[in-house]
């Protein structure tokens, strides 16, 4: 457990970085930063999307496969990396 | 008989024919056979031995000439050959046909075909022949013959039939049924009985499963015809009331177990293993350089218009001026109106000059001062007029109730507008752009209300006690904002009215004063002192006066003092300016309309002053992060930063007010402008004599920017409520300058004249979205109203960040410049006291010559002595040489 939590710690203490979540591919959340209600809504929302593009992508070319997903909005970017059975989900503020 | 030839048993008609042909001649021989007899001899030479080589069937031969001659000649005489010896010999061909002649037709068992046309013919007729003989038999009636019985040639079919005939397998069984004898020719009764009903009347071999043998059906071609089958069937369902149904569910979550378990396991690390990477890449690269920063629009905001002339000149929007009521006046402050856009009011006043002041109690009656409410859609006439009890230098609109106007006087009295009743007309005058008169009942000219044509004046409905209030003119007031508000003891205590009802003033009679609107605390003591006082009033109530504030009139008194003590000296400071930190109301310039329109239901609500107490200071919630502290500008150019608080006095007991912290001499005429900036909490222009000077709260040093002294007095100062960088300064002159301090520091990067009279007050506005207007009055009584253009009031790119920076480099060169100048007084400080020692050192004799060259001579001594040591060290000096002296 604590070794998971520094290999995520190299990634939250990058700068600009507000949160991280990890959810199963269900869309239930293991780890977060985040409180509880964001959690949530962000997982259950993101897994939806992440469905969606990996369905996407591999319509077009069965031995393509997803592997990064970046969602750009005016205030931050959400950054999905998928795997078979989890995904690892990081909101971060870009330079500004 | 004739000689038949018999080729085959089909050419025997055509034979017969021939034959028949040639029986007419019976007894002669045709011509071209010629009976033979071959001796068994000859027949084996020749081979056509009979019945072997030669039989029924196959009765030709061919035999060669050549072979026949021969014999002949072997033979000669005894030769079978030789009677027909000449024949041969004339044969043409080379082959000739031997016949055999069974039945010896010709008179002998051979004949000899002896012309080639007869060998020909009968070697080759059964072709012809045969279909002679087919043509001949159907030209003739076919004889009937009958089928003659063959015999029964078996095909396999018995078989079959005797599987299926059916035959006794064995013989049939007979049964005898005897009865016993006396029962002989008794009836007799048969039933039937079944065979099933007990068991042991028969025994069955049943089927059973034979497990060890089974047989498996693997194919079956069966026919299926599917029809479908259509039936309408209809029901009646009760439909019952639509019911709202909702179901509650929530996320669904792991425990923490299994978190717990999932954590650690190991999918999960080479999950986390492979993902950081990526995301390490990914986040890395946001930081060094961002993909969607748009440098084209960026570019676009900072170079401003593009093409075309920038404009950067404050247009002139409009201009008020009252022949009536404004000649010879000056105006002294301006306020937009909070909510209604277009409306401006003016408090005007008698110019200030030293005669004028003593003779201004004769002129008060005349023409009592006013406060001119002035709209966009109506430049020449006010759109409402305040009366006032003497020329007012300052007022605000209540930031919550934008009908309740405050002032203050120049006999020190404070006073309370209240215009309700004529809201709707103000308001009226927004959309009426271009209409003349703002009601749109009254279409009839002659029914036209007269009043609405005529200015409506509102006198003021309180006023402070003249023995309560300020000894002397009031320069500022302001309300405070409606999130909290001051106790007693001067700690800020949260409002629960959430209205304004507290007031600040200022005048230069060295105090500052907090009023209440509401009535303080009743307690019966109070309440027959005020009875007597309602009744000794002496002015009469006017019936168009409003008595929002008669609880307040002429018995209003300030419940907190702060009086302004200088350090060191008995002397006190005389404010003009204040500016708190945490008044919202300071620099309202609107824009957020929002706020104010909710303010204004709330006060339309129905807020009955006269009902408000204020409350204890103990129900009430102190609020922590309300500052005390404020500035203020005095009439002798200091800035002074203090405490409004009070202070428990230990030796009397009451509450005094706190010395002030700090104080500053810079400017060098009396400060007219103490403004807050509306981007940094903390940042403070105070305008005054030449100069101007921008303050940092915290930052006690002095001011992080003073500018150099200008050419002309700086009359006001206002900050830009757009651009952090931006403030406008009113000179003597008349003219405005516009300072970016992005821009230039050292002046200012735009200056306008509008007025040939000193400006007396800048009051910036914003209609949204994008009108955004500058009120600038003048000396001469006239009111400016400029368009801000483009360049002036969108902020450039990071402006607010920029002047953060900028201000803080400031900061820093202020301390370290104090350092410098510390450290240079400590330098200084030090030298001087070196000197001093250096003069308070006993001199020291004079030593005689020859003792100085004694001691010269010690010295080079030892400086020989040393050198050969260093030699030695080094190696240079070997120890054999002698010393040198």
């Amino acid at each position: 457990m604590n070794w998971s939590f520094e290999t995520l710690k190299r990634i939250q203490t990058q700068k600009g970085v507000q949160g991280i979540i990890i959810v199963t591919a269900e869309g239930i959340p293991i780890r977060s930063t985040l409180d509880n209600a964001s959690t949530v809504q962000y997982a259950g929302l993101i897994q939806q999307l992440v469905m969606k593009a990996r369905v996407t992508v591999r319509e077009m070319d069965p031995q393509n496969d997803l592997t990064f997903l970046r969602i750009r909005s005016k205030k931050n970017e959400i950054m999905i990396a998928p795997d078979k059975d989890y995904f690892l989900i990081v909101i971060q503020n870009p330079t500004d | 008989m004739m000689a038949s030839k018999r080729p085959k048993s089909t050419g025997d008609k055509k034979n017969d024919s021939a034959d028949s042909a040639g029986s007419s001649t019976e007894l002669g021989l045709p011509d071209d056979i010629f009976p033979l007899v071959l001796t068994s001899g000859t027949q084996e030479l020749f081979e056509c031995r009979v019945d072997k080589d030669v039989t029924r069937e196959s009765p030709y031969k061919i035999l060669r000439k050549e072979e026949i001659l021969k014999d002949m000649k072997t033979r000669a005489a005894v030769s079978d050959f030789h009677p027909i010896k000449q024949t041969v010999l004339n044969y043409p061909g080379e082959e000739l046909l031997l016949m055999f002649d069974r039945d010896f037709t010709c008179g002998q068992n051979f004949y000899l075909v002896l012309t080639e046309e007869s060998k020909k013919r009968i070697l080759e007729p059964p072709v012809s022949a045969r279909e002679d003989t087919a043509e001949g038999t159907s030209l003739d009636s076919p004889p009937c013959k009958t089928p003659e019985c063959q015999p029964w040639v078996s095909l396999g079919s018995e078989r079959e039939i005797e599987e299926e005939s059916v035959r006794d397998s064995r013989p049939r069984l007979k049964y005898r049924i005897s009865r016993v004898r006396r029962k002989f020719g008794a009836p007799v009764t048969f039933t039937d009985c079944n065979a099933q009903e007990s068991k042991d009347k028969y025994t069955e071999c049943t089927s059973y499963d034979d497990r060890k043998f089974s047989i498996e059906r693997m194919e079956i071609t069966t026919g299926v015809q599917a029809v479908p089958t259509l039936r309408s069937i209809s029901t009646q369902t009760r439909w019952t009331y639509p019911r709202n149904m909702c179901s509650q569910y929530e996320f669904r979550e792991f425990t923490e177990e299994e978190k717990e378990n999932i954590a650690n396991s190991e999918n999960f690390r080479n999950f986390v293993n492979s993902v950081v990477s990526r995301f390490e890449v990914a986040a890395q690269q946001n930081m060094i350089f961002d993909v969607f920063f748009n440098d084209w629009q960026a570019l676009h905001e900072e170079d401003g218009i593009f093409g075309g002339k920038v404009e950067t000149h404050l247009k002139e929007y409009q201009s008020f001026t009252d022949l009536h009521f404004t000649k010879e006046k000056t105006i002294s402050d301006i306020n937009w109106h909070p909510t209604i856009n277009g409306l401006i009011a003016v408090s005007v006043m008698e110019k200030l000059s030293s005669e004028g002041k003593i003779n201004g109690s004769a002129k008060l009656l005349q023409n009592p001062p006013l406060i001119f409410f002035w709209s966009f859609s109506d430049p020449i006439n006010p759109q409402l007029l305040l009366e006032c009890p003497d020329d007012v230098l300052s007022f605000q609109f209540c930031p919550s109730n934008p009908n309740i106007i405050v002032g203050g006087c120049m006999n020190g009295q404070v006073v309370l507008w209240d215009v309700s009743a004529h809201a709707d007309r103000l308001q009226g005058t927004r959309s009426a752009a271009g209409k003349a008169t703002s009601a749109n009942e009254c279409a009839l000219p002659a029914f036209q209300d007269k009043r609405e044509l005529n200015t409506p004046v509102v006198r003021y409905c309180a006023v402070s006690g003249v023995e309560n209030g300020h000894k002397a003119r009031i320069t500022d007031v302001q309300w405070l904002p409606e999130n909290f508000e001051i106790s007693k003891a001067g700690i800020p205590v949260e409002n629960k009215a959430h209205i304004c009802v507290q007031v600040i003033t200022c005048a230069p009679d060295c105090c500052v004063m907090f009023w209440d609107i509401r009535l303080p605390r009743v307690t019966t003591h109070s309440l027959t002192e005020r009875k007597p006082k309602v009744t000794e009033t002496p002015h009469l109530n006017r019936s168009d006066v409003p008595n929002t504030f008669k609880h307040l009139d002429l018995s209003w008194k300030p419940f907190i003092k702060v009086a302004l003590p200088k350090k060191g000296t008995g002397a006190e400071y005389s404010p003009l300016k204040f500016s708190l930190r945490d008044n919202m109301n300071d620099n309202q310039t609107g824009g957020s309309t929002e706020t104010s329109e909710q303010n204004l239901e709330k006060s339309e609500g129905g807020t009955e002053y006269a009902l408000l107490r204020a409350s204890s200071a103990k129900q009430l919630k102190p609020l922590e992060d309300i500052s005390t502290r404020f500035y203020i500008g005095t009439q002798d150019g200091e800035v002074v930063y203090t405490d409004w608080k009070m202070e428990k006095d230990n030796d009397s007991g009451r509450l005094l007010s706190t010395k002030p912290s700090h104080c500053f001499l810079v400017h060098d005429g009396f400060i007219n402008s103490v403004r807050r900036s509306p981007f940094f909490k903390d940042i403070i222009l105070t305008v005054g004599g030449w100069t101007f000077a921008i303050w940092k709260e915290g930052v006690m040093n002095g001011p992080i920017i003073h500018s150099s002294c200008s050419p002309k007095k700086c009359t006001v100062g206002y900050w830009s409520p757009s651009r952090p960088g931006v403030f406008f300064i009113g000179k003597e002159d008349g003219n405005v300058e516009v300072w970016d301090l992005l821009e230039k520091t050292h002046e200012a990067s735009q200056t306008q004249n509008l007025s040939t009279t000193q400006i007396t007050c800048i009051k910036p506005w914003i209609v949204p979205p994008k009108q955004h207007f500058l009120a600038v009055s003048d000396h001469s009584g006239t009111l400016h109203i400029l368009e801000v253009p483009w360049s002036l009031r969108s902020p450039s790119y990071n402006e607010k960040s920029n002047m953060a920076k900028y201000f803080e480099k400031e900061v820093d060169r202020l301390i370290f410049l104090n350092k410098r100048k510390e450290m240079r007084a400590k330098e200084k400080k030090d030298k001087e006291a070196e000197e001093q020692k250096k003069k308070m050192e006993p001199k020291m004799p004079e030593k005689l010559e020859e003792q100085i060259e004694e001691e010269n001579l010690v010295h080079y001594k030892t400086y020989l002595a040393m050198e050969k040591v260093i030699l030695k060290n080094m190696g240079l000096l070997s120890d054999e040489e002698p010393a040198l002296n």
